[in-house]
């Protein structure tokens, strides 16, 4: 049986309901919670991800979606909250640790590292390096481990169709490609779990059909995944499961089919269920205290002080241009 | 032929104003490096010369008040007088010594006022030839020094840590508004209070204003140099998208440039203003205050009133609360996020002046100088990180508790170590509480 | 008159000599800090500080002999490496900027301190500890020349002895970077969210990275230590790490031979300059005759501060780099 077709039969019979229980869950996360200034950015009471599984994560803007994604892998630091990988808990845990236990992410905003090449970036994704330490890197012979790498980040390139420009800088690629690199050297982790912040987002629409494929093959190489975004195309496509987030909460849950008649997410993608409402302009774009909070997230979800924000491009959000201070 | 004086790792620092350099060619380079001092690199050392060396110093008591007619000898290495002066009405005393080496100077006990307590009246030095040589005498507290009990000494320090705490405010508010309305790091803010100080300086003795009326012209003219600052470099910079690094690096050459502007046309002195320069303290109940420390107090904190008012009540201080807080949603409500930055150049360029000659009164001995600026700026970045970086009210705690940090420290710590109690202060917060204490919790890297 | 045979043989003396080594060996560290991890040191004279007086302090006030010393002095800067790391490292670029300058002006208020004259020797300095030094002098004629610019035996002794350690800081530096270590202080200069999320922990490797460019700092002011022969606490003031970030961005930030051919340029630069200005402002009917001699020193500060802004704005991958690679346009 295709991978696709067994996940879909072990979902079979889990009720579509927010905290449902999963046949075989690899991540259970209980009663977690984020709060930036007054306004509750996160509250997950009980989440289960499926083992093997493309579970699509969805809901609005400012749902807290990629607040949650840093939560889990250590990027940000919950008001309380457990979570368990494999039965083991994750909570707590440094990011780079959370790396290393084999739940990989990637940013909604690429962070291809634009002044190495592109097979350095993919280098740089192999785990336990031994040149990787100060004195490893010094005396012990590292070449046949490099070598070893440098092969393995070669097949990867050419599966992801950036062999290329292996010797190019990745500053020099374009978005989607840069997507496609941070999928590929993601991979370079052996990861278990593979977590994808909005993977299609700014991409070039031709380029999203073969970007879908390779989440697809993910799962069909045995690794689960877990992705954020907010089209519903896209989810119905390729997700096995989906999870619909508002205002930090999981609202829904249920298989891809099930979700365009549920009220909850109908309401929620409409706003007409909000008890604080969510404010956006005619463009969609948040503005008042939505902004802020979404501003706020944002700025956390990249390391830094909102007030001094000096990056360019808003998160997900079509903003003007906040150019200027950089 | 060989090229003369080179070989030595340039002379950083302070004002020595290579004294009667020659242009002379060679001194055998052997004995040049055999000297103590680092010599200016690139710089002609008098060869073999003959003339003296100059050595000099200002006898200033521990209340500030200058000691004059007090005799100073210089004594050579066996003990022989090579040179006497007595100290001016000003304090100050130059001495010659015929050549590099070992001198010890003195002070006659003598002809000091009765009442004054020498602390240390006897200084060895090495002097060399290239450099200038002061010699500081340590003097005690008049009078009272030994019998005041710990707890009116804590309480004198505490409202001096108070003053000074106040003064650094009024400095650092322009710091931390600017910080928070661009994100500039501004390494070259202490050379603004320096350039205020000095421009009140200039209207007071050259052009004969009263310190007051000065003062108020300093300020304005602060204020131009602000806006100067904005809309000659930084403006222009943003516009470039000059990254924030980079715009870090670039005011750390422009303080540079302007500190030693400064000391080329003020000079490597401590100018005293024609006003207030010596007052006596006055009692109130245990505490004793000069007239113009209690100005200090006063001006200050009704300064720092007038600035809440601004930013709580007025359309411009909510309009810089609102760029402080988010920048480009303050632009997209329709704020001129430009006028905003430039009025925040102004207001703080303005207060940096007044803080510098408020700074000049009531802790340099009512005198200025050169390097006034940068020895304040790192206490003003203690208290602004302290407080909470960009926010206004935070600086203003900040700063106090590093200015009473620094002057309890005198308490534990030697007298010259007293700035580093605050800037001790800084690397403890960033450990236990790096947001300040005022910023909020949010991951900051 | 102006002669500029002086002014050249000067500045090629500069070229190699103990002032170029000396900011050659401060720039390479910042390199490291700032050239190769992002990281804003802006107290590099601290480290200097520490290993010059960690030496001088070794030798004569505890018996040390001066390998032992030079080898403690080099342990100062990593020790302070590490001190100062640990409370800043976790936070915004910025923040480690004003804590490592205030920590090294501390560290210059502590040694100028009367109260640590015993230790220190105070405002008047450390001397005798560099006996071996001068010892181990292989030259003996009193004076060398070569290409028309005269050396001092002493003063040959010490270039290339700071000539030998900048090589081995280089050669160290090129093994190192070039290594996978190396490709992870780069991924961290980029975005260290990114190195995070591949599973480095970056927060070691910026200590190790301030440690490695804190020992060569330290190596920098242990060498002045020696070239010189005494210490006196005002020389390591804030200027002169802004002085190695003149030398670094000059020759570029992120190579490894940017900052020494940066200090050798800057330096020699700068000499020029100095000896132009003493030249058309001194004697007895000087060229520019507003200008004091003795301001000189400072129109030179001055030239040294518009020159770096000048750079950071128009040039910031340095005279050599190339726009595209540069690395100082962070965040």
């Amino acid at each position: 049986m295709p991978a696709d077709e067994a996940v879909r039969a072990a979902l079979a019979g889990v009720a579509p309901e927010p905290g449902a229980a999963k046949p075989d869950p690899i991540l259970v996360v209980d009663d977690v919670t984020r709060a930036f200034g007054g306004l509750k950015a996160v509250d997950v009471a009980h989440l289960e991800i499926q083992r093997g599984a493309i579970t699509g994560l969805i809901g609005p803007n400012g749902a807290g979606k990629t607040t949650l994604f840093n939560l889990l892998t250590g990027f940000d630091r919950p008001g309380s909250g457990r979570w368990r990988f494999d039965g083991r808990p994750l909570h707590g845990l440094a990011p780079h640790r959370v790396a290393r236990r084999g739940v990989v992410r990637t940013f909604q905003l690429t962070k291809a590292l634009a002044k190495l090449s592109v097979l350095d970036n993919m280098r740089l994704g192999a785990p336990k390096q031994t040149g990787e330490s100060f004195f490893g890197a010094l005396l012990t012979p590292w070449g046949r481990q490099e070598k070893a790498n440098t092969e393995k980040a070669h097949e990867l390139l050419v599966r992801f169709q950036l062999d290329a420009k292996a010797d190019d800088l990745a500053g020099s690629l374009s978005g989607g490609q840069r997507k496609l690199l941070e999928m590929a050297r993601a991979l370079m982790m052996d990861p278990t779990v593979i977590m994808l912040d909005e993977p299609m987002a700014g991409v070039n629409p031709a380029l999203t059909e073969s970007l879908l494929r390779h989440v697809k093959s993910l799962r069909d190489d045995g690794m689960t995944v877990v992705f954020v975004e907010h089209d519903m195309d896209v989810i119905r496509d390729i997700s096995d499961w989906v999870v619909v987030m508002a205002q930090g909460t999981v609202i829904a849950e249920g298989p891809p089919e099930a979700l365009s008649s549920n009220k909850d997410v109908v309401d929620a993608y409409l706003g007409a269920h909000h008890d604080r409402a969510l404010e956006f302009d005619a463009e969609g774009n948040p503005i008042g205290e939505t902004a802020e909070l979404v501003t706020e997230m944002e700025s956390v979800e990249l390391g830094v002080d909102p007030s001094q924000t000096p990056t360019a491009q808003s998160v997900g959000l079509d903003r003007p241009d906040r150019g200027e201070r950089t | 032929m060989r090229p003369p004086g080179r070989g030595r790792p340039g002379d950083p620092g302070p004002p020595r104003r290579p004294v009667r350099l020659l242009l002379t060619i060679l001194i055998p380079a052997a004995a040049l490096l055999g000297l103590a001092a680092p010599a200016l690199a690139g710089a002609v050392v008098p060869a073999v010369t003959q003339e003296t060396i100059p050595v000099d110093g200002t006898l200033r008591n521990a209340d500030g008040t200058f000691l004059s007619g007090v005799t100073v000898e210089a004594l050579d290495s066996g003990g022989r007088q090579v040179d006497q002066t007595r100290t001016d009405a000003q304090g100050r005393w130059e001495l010659a010594v015929p050549a590099a080496g070992t001198y010890t100077f003195r002070i006659d006990p003598e002809s000091l006022p009765p009442g004054t307590e020498l602390l240390q009246g006897e200084v060895t030095r090495d002097i060399a030839e290239d450099r200038l040589s002061v010699v500081i005498f340590r003097f005690g507290e008049e009078g009272e020094g030994l019998d005041t009990s710990t707890a009116s000494q804590v309480l004198r320090l505490l409202v001096d840590g108070i003053r000074f705490g106040l003064v650094i405010a009024i400095t650092a508010v322009g710091l931390s508004l600017i910080f928070g309305t661009t994100g500039l790091t501004n390494f070259s803010h202490g050379e603004i209070v320096t350039i205020g100080a000095v421009l009140a300086w200039t209207v007071n003795v050259t052009l004969g204003v009263q310190l007051i009326w000065a003062t108020l012209i300093a300020i304005v003219l602060g204020a131009g140099f602000g806006a100067l600052n904005e809309l000659g470099l930084w403006r222009p910079l943003r516009r470039r998208r000059v990254g924030l690094i980079a715009q870090l690096v670039v005011s750390i050459g422009l303080g540079i440039a302007l500190r030693y502007a400064v000391l080329i046309f003020f000079g490597g002195r401590s100018e005293p203003f024609v006003d207030y320069t010596s007052q006596i303290a006055r009692s109130y109940g245990p505490i004793a205050l000069t007239d113009k420390d209690l100005t200090t107090i006063i001006v200050s904190i009704a300064v720092m009133i007038g600035i809440a008012l601004l930013l709580q009540r007025t359309r411009i201080g909510k309009a810089m609360r609102a760029v402080a807080d988010n920048r480009d949603l303050a632009a997209s409500s329709g704020i001129d996020v430009d006028r905003v930055v430039l009025f925040v150049w102004m207001l703080g360029g303005g207060l940096a002046t007044l803080g510098g000659v408020l700074f000049a009164l009531s802790e340099l001995s009512s005198t200025v100088y050169w390097e006034m600026g940068f020895r304040l700026l790192l206490l003003m970045f203690a208290g602004v990180i302290l407080g909470g970086l960009g926010t206004a009210y935070g600086a203003l705690l900040g700063c106090l508790i590093v200015g009473v940090v620094v002057q309890l420290s005198t308490l534990v710590l030697p007298v010259d170590l007293k700035y580093m109690g605050g800037l001790a202060v800084l690397i403890v917060i960033l450990v236990f509480r790096p947001q300040g204490l005022l910023g909020s919790r949010a991951r900051i890297g | 008159m102006i002669d500029f045979s002086v002014l050249l043989t000067n500045s090629l003396a500069q070229l190699v000599g103990t002032s170029a080594v000396f900011y050659a060996l401060l720039a390479l560290g910042l390199n490291v800090h700032f050239g190769y991890t992002g990281l804003l040191n802006f107290g590099q004279i601290g480290f200097a500080l520490v290993g010059g007086y960690g030496m001088g302090i070794a030798v004569t006030r505890f018996g040390f002999p001066l390998w032992g010393g030079v080898l403690f002095g080099m342990a100062c800067g990593a020790a302070l490496g590490v001190l100062l790391g640990i409370p800043t490292l976790r936070l915004r670029a910025d923040y480690l900027a004003i804590v490592t300058i205030a920590a090294a002006e501390i560290l210059r208020l502590v040694t100028r301190s009367t109260s640590q004259t015993d230790l220190t020797g105070g405002t008047q300095g450390l001397t005798g500890y560099a006996d071996a030094f001068t010892a181990a002098n292989p030259f003996d004629r009193p004076e060398y020349s070569y290409l028309g610019v005269g050396f001092v035996r002493t003063e040959l002794w010490a270039i290339c002895a700071g000539w030998t350690a900048v090589a081995l800081c280089v050669l160290l530096l090129w093994l190192i970077v070039r290594s996978p270590w190396g490709r992870v202080l780069k991924a961290i200069r980029e975005d260290e969210d990114a190195a995070r999320a591949l599973g480095k922990n970056v927060f070691a490797y910026k200590i190790q990275s301030l440690v490695l460019g804190g020992v060569m700092g330290a190596l920098g002011g242990i060498f002045y230590a020696l070239s010189v022969q005494s210490l006196t606490p005002d020389f390591w003031s804030p200027p002169q790490t802004f002085f190695a970030y003149c030398a670094l961005i000059l020759g570029g930030a992120g190579r490894v031979l940017g900052p020494v051919i940066g200090a050798m340029l800057f330096w020699a630069f700068l000499s020029f300059a100095d000896g132009l200005l003493r030249q058309a402002t001194g004697g007895t009917d000087p060229l520019i005759g507003f200008i004091d001699t003795q301001d000189v020193g400072a129109i030179r500060f001055v030239l040294v501060g518009i020159f770096l802004v000048l750079l950071m704005v128009y040039r910031p991958q340095g005279i050599f780099g190339n726009r595209r690679e540069m690395t100082l346009d962070a965040r």
